[in-house]
């Protein structure tokens, strides 16, 4: 087995500082924001781990395409990192959001199109890992999946303007309104400072955890070729 | 019809070179849909036959309806704001019943292998699929709606329902041919499908309740439009997308 990178170690330090830092930002340092008080701090980590999401969310669906054109194993890999991160990191950013939402909004959750969509692309995440464990072949499996994730790429965005469409067409479903309106503020410098760092600190905390990913994608692949050889 | 099966059927057994494969590939338009309606005509042959497929459909949906009834309280009241929700509840439910089962048959006797060996464009073994698909479910719902007009006494035979019926059931087997050629090669098949199927068919479900209900309200057409737009929308991403993938799902 060929040890960790130096570089990998010292990234994996650097994600643990900065969030160290960046929890510190957004709960001691960021000023209270005056109206919804201290779970406004939640929206910090709301919005990184969204944005890390998002960036698994796009990188799974353009591996997709990438792997059905040149039919690379790497891509696969490559693919079940990103697809995995971002199961994770918006099922985080639902969480927290719902903490958030039940004292502003006074629900923990609305059909609202941002939220639909997270809900729905958690449960294509969800069925694309279970239409993977059911093939045993690793060609077909990768085949499959990457056809799944172009598939959900496509569905996930059609969802949310659909739900839209939904709210423009129908505005007064849920009692709270348009989320736009409730519960937006305008930010102070602390709060700028504290959500950028953690922005910036969920990036490096993405990449970290996808190189981590895809050298344990990278491994299993190595394990399951010796696996075959040795039942040969 | 005697002509085209044996066509199709009889091709793999004159031995090409790969030159002459390669020169092949082009083939004209004409032989495509020939290719699309033989598979479309033994799926249908096959259903005439042994209707094992249109009955099961067709049970399962009224008993849907039946649960409907009860678990909703179907009064008159409730009725004109879930009517759409119940028809097509009933027909994705009913729909997955039969994308599981024509894809299963194929699979269960190698018919599938047979299939993929005839040297036609596989693209057109997908659309004879969807197209056999798409009429099971146009069938079945043709049987779904005067019955449930029959026994909530509401007119369900609107120009626009229909149309939407047809738009939403596209969209829907389209999506759902692919995704069950997929789910069939997997360990777990027929519970598989509706897994991978629904969220990705979210879309075309809720525009299709949506325009289905305007119709049937009486909305305005200019409030219904866009639902039938995206519709539409949806339904030709879906076929194109399917189209260009069907080859790496069928692949050995």
């Amino acid at each position: 087995m060929e040890p960790k990178p130096i570089a990998l170690k010292v990234l994996d330090v650097i994600s643990i500082i900065l969030l160290g830092v960046a929890t510190y930002l957004a709960l001691v340092f960021a000023p209270t924001e005056a109206v919804m008080g201290q779970v406004q701090r939640v929206f910090y980590f709301h919005i990184g781990t969204a944005w890390v999401g998002l960036l698994g969310f796009l990188l799974a669906a353009g591996t997709g395409v990438a792997y059905l054109v040149t039919k690379d194993a790497k891509w696969d890999i490559i693919e079940v990192a990103a697809v995995e991160i971002s199961l994770v990191f918006f099922l985080i950013t639902i969480i927290l959001g719902s903490i958030w939402a039940r004292p502003v909004w006074n629900t923990w959750w609305t059909w609202d199109p941002r939220l639909t969509t997270a809900a729905i692309t958690e449960l294509i995440y969800i069925a694309y890992f279970m239409l993977r464990e059911g093939i045993e072949d690793p060609d077909r499996r990768a085949r499959f999946g990457a056809v799944y994730t172009l598939i959900g790429g496509v569905s996930a965005p059609i969802t949310f303007m659909v739900i839209r469409l939904f709210r423009t067409i129908h505005p007064v479903i849920i009692g709270s309104g348009d989320p736009g309106a409730q519960g937006t503020f305008a930010m102070t410098g602390g709060m700028k400072v504290a959500f950028f760092f953690a922005l910036f600190t969920f990036t490096v905390v993405f990449v970290d955890l996808f190189w981590n990913r895809i050298r344990m994608g990278n491994l299993a692949a190595k394990v399951e070729q010796l696996k075959l050889n040795v039942m040969q | 019809m005697d002509t085209e099966e044996r066509s199709a059927g009889d091709r793999p057994l004159t031995i090409k070179t790969p030159a002459q494969i390669s020169s092949a590939a082009p083939r004209p338009l004409s032989n495509f849909l020939k290719a699309t309606l033989a598979v479309t005509w033994k799926d249908l042959a096959a259903e005439f036959r042994s209707r094992e497929l249109f009955s099961a459909m067709l049970v399962f949906s009224l008993l849907v309806i039946l649960i409907f009834n009860f678990a909703l309280e179907l009064d008159i009241k409730t009725r004109q704001s879930v009517t759409s929700g119940v028809l097509w509840v009933t027909f994705a439910f009913a729909g997955t019943l039969g994308l599981n089962r024509s894809m299963a048959v194929e699979k269960d006797r190698g018919c599938l292998d047979g299939l993929l060996l005839a040297p036609v464009d596989r693209a057109a073994i997908y659309f004879g699929k969807v197209i056999s698909n798409l009429a099971f479910m146009l069938i079945v719902e043709a049987f779904v709606l005067p019955v449930y007009s029959f026994l909530y006494n509401v007119n369900l035979f609107k120009a626009g329902l229909l149309l939407v019926i047809l738009l939403g059931s596209i969209g829907y087997t389209a999506v759902g041919t692919l995704l069950s050629s997929m789910a069939v090669q997997t360990r777990t098949r027929d519970v598989l499908l509706p897994i991978l199927l629904f969220p990705v068919a979210v879309p075309v479900l809720i525009a299709a309740v949506k325009a289905s209900g305007g119709f049937l309200t009486g909305d305005d057409f200019a409030n219904i439009l866009p639902w039938v737009n995206l519709l539409i929308v949806y339904d030709v991403i879906f076929i194109a997308i399917a189209f260009m993938v069907f080859d790496y799902v069928v692949e050995e």
